[in-house]
Formats: C-alpha cells, structure tokens, sequence
C-alpha cells in the first residue's frame, strides 16, 4: 500500500501562521484550538500584515509566543480600552482582543462594557470557562450557581455571591455592538461554526461595522478536576444550559 | 461513487494525549499508544489505517493541532 501522504493531498495541518513553540496550555484546553481558528481566519483573509491583537492577562497572557502576528499586552482586564486605542491610531489594521472570563468579565467590565458602548471598530474574543484558571481555579462572575470552585469549597451560593454574569446578553444590548454570538469548540461542528463566526467578524471589522464580540464557551478541566473528555460532557450539561450557544445580535440586530 | 482514502500524521512528540481526538472521529481510527512520549503522554495512534477518510475532525478539534491530513480520491 502506498502512502497518500504527499503535498497534492494534504487538506489540513497546523496553521501557518502558529509558531513553533508549543503551547502552554493544559491537555484538552479549548484555548489551542480558539488560537488555530483565529489564525486560519487571519491566513484565509490575508491580514496577517494588519492583524494586531491583544493578549490579556490569565492563562492566554502568552499568546503572542504563538501567534505570529503582531500582538500587544495589556494591563489586567484593560484589553478592549487598549484595542480602542490601537484601532482609532490605525483604522484599517484588524484590531481584536483574546480574553478570558476573569480578565474581561471581571476585573475588566468596564472597560469592556464601555469599549462595546463607544462602538470601536475591534473584534472581541472572549473564552469563558467559568473559573480562574491560571490562578488556581477561584470563583469567576461566570461560575454556575452551586459550583464548587478553590474559593466556593461548598458551592457558589446564589444569594451571597450572586449568579453567573451572562456579559454577552448584557453587551448584545448595547447599540455599538454589531455582531454578538455565543459559540462552544469541544465537537468538529463547533468548531467550523467559530471559524465560521471569527470570518464575519473580522470581514465586519474591515468593513468599519463595529464592534463583533464572540464569547466561546469553553473547558477548563485542571481547574474543574476532570478529564478532557469528562469536562467536555460536563460542559454540555452544566454550561449550556446557562449559556446557550447561537448568535445573538447579527448585523446589529437582536436575534434573540 | 468516488470513494476517499485519508492518512493522518501525528507528531507524537507534541500530542498530550488529551483524547479529544478520539470521539471526534465517526469511525473510531484512533487509540492512545501504551508507550509514552518525551513529555510522558500515552500519545495518540491512527489505529484502522484502512477507515479513515481523511475528514480532517480530528485534526480540527486538537488543540496542539499535531495531526496533519491527507486525503485522496480512489477508484
């Protein structure tokens, strides 16, 4: 038998835009692949030479060790105020944020929530699983009610600390944010649909739309104590039911 | 009908062996190797060369994307 594995017949491989470096993140992390995705897109669209993105701070606070493009860090949770910036300098670079829950969610609302006001032309990327995960798994705003988290040892009790903060219907309501949707990256499906959503975004922002905010909800199984596998299945279970997957807002308009 | 024939290379150096991979694949064609990698994961392995039809699902949801595929038409 011979083999296929020749040039003609190649039909995926990892993307060229990625370094070489490995990366960091836990087995079974949805970081990597939001990372490729993003980076097909850019590659698909040509704009690696305008693409600028901002690393948060959390676990994807090196991200621009591994995506070749040219990357920014921000201070904690200050990502969309410094995409703001970056993008009124340079309005037809692709300008897009990369955070997590407890960067944007968190300690960055403001700034998010303003960014998403003003109508910045910025794509923002928001990969929520519920927890901190680099710090050792505390309690985020988005932790499900009686989740048990490093700092919520016998569940997140609603009355005292609130529930989890749906920020993608808070911002979808905004009127400077033209496209807002919620997408999951576990299943091969998922993963199209994102890579689907990522290309509006970006052909939104080169066309001065707006703002595009994509939140992805994703695992986080070193801090939820699980398997890949198990945190995956958990994540059907416990997570959408809270945060549903499917656009929100499409071409400025509330679909839900 | 044309039929495809796909082979997936793992760099098995990288893999961590999260097993993502795995359910991704509709005709179950990858295990996890008993021997383990320099960083000490039981890397994955193209088990049922002969299923595989090069779809790429698995290469699409490995967050290390250490699978490259190639898939070809045949007669």
């Amino acid at each position: 038998m011979s083999s296929i594995a020749k040039k003609e017949n190649l039909v995926y491989q990892k993307p060229a835009l990625r370094t070489e470096k490995p990366y960091h993140y836990c087995p079974g992390c949805g970081h990597g692949v939001v990372h490729n995705v993003i980076l097909e897109v850019l590659e698909e669209m040509g704009l690696q030479d305008k693409a600028i993105g901002i690393a948060p701070v959390g676990c994807a606070v090196l991200a621009y060790d591994y995506l070749n493009i040219d990357m920014q860090q921000a201070a904690h949770g200050r990502a969309p105020a410094l995409a703001s910036a970056v993008s009124r300098m340079m309005p037809d670079k692709a300008v897009f944020t990369y955070q997590g829950d407890g960067d944007l969610a968190a300690i960055g609302t403001a700034e998010t929530i303003h960014a998403c006001n003003r109508g910045e032309n910025i794509v923002i990327f928001f990969v929520n699983n519920g927890i901190y995960g680099m710090t050792g798994g505390q309690m985020a705003p988005t932790t499900l009610p009686g989740m048990t988290s490093s700092t919520s040892p016998h569940g997140r009790d609603v009355k005292t600390m609130g529930g989890p903060m749906k920020i993608t219907e808070m911002v979808a309501q905004l009127d400077g944010v033209y496209m807002c949707t919620r997408q999951s990256v576990h299943t091969p499906g998922n993963v199209r649909k994102l890579k689907k959503a990522i290309r509006q975004a970006f052909e939104n922002q080169q066309n001065h739309k707006g703002l595009s905010f994509i939140e992805i909800v994703s695992n986080c199984n070193s801090g939820w104590k699980m398997t890949p596998l198990a945190s995956n299945k958990w994540m059907e279970e416990n997570m959408f039911p809270v945060y549903p997957l499917g656009d929100i807002k499409v071409d400025g308009k509330l679909v839900k | 009908m044309a039929k495809f024939k796909g082979e997936i290379i793992i760099d098995v150096e990288k893999c961590k062996g999260c097993q993502v991979c795995a359910p991704a694949c509709s005709f179950g064609c990858i295990g996890f190797s008993p021997k383990v990698n320099a960083k000490g994961y039981n890397y994955a392995v193209l088990e049922k060369p002969d299923a595989c039809i090069g779809c790429a699902n698995c290469a699409i949801v490995c967050p290390d994307a250490v699978i490259t595929v190639y898939k070809a038409k045949v007669e």
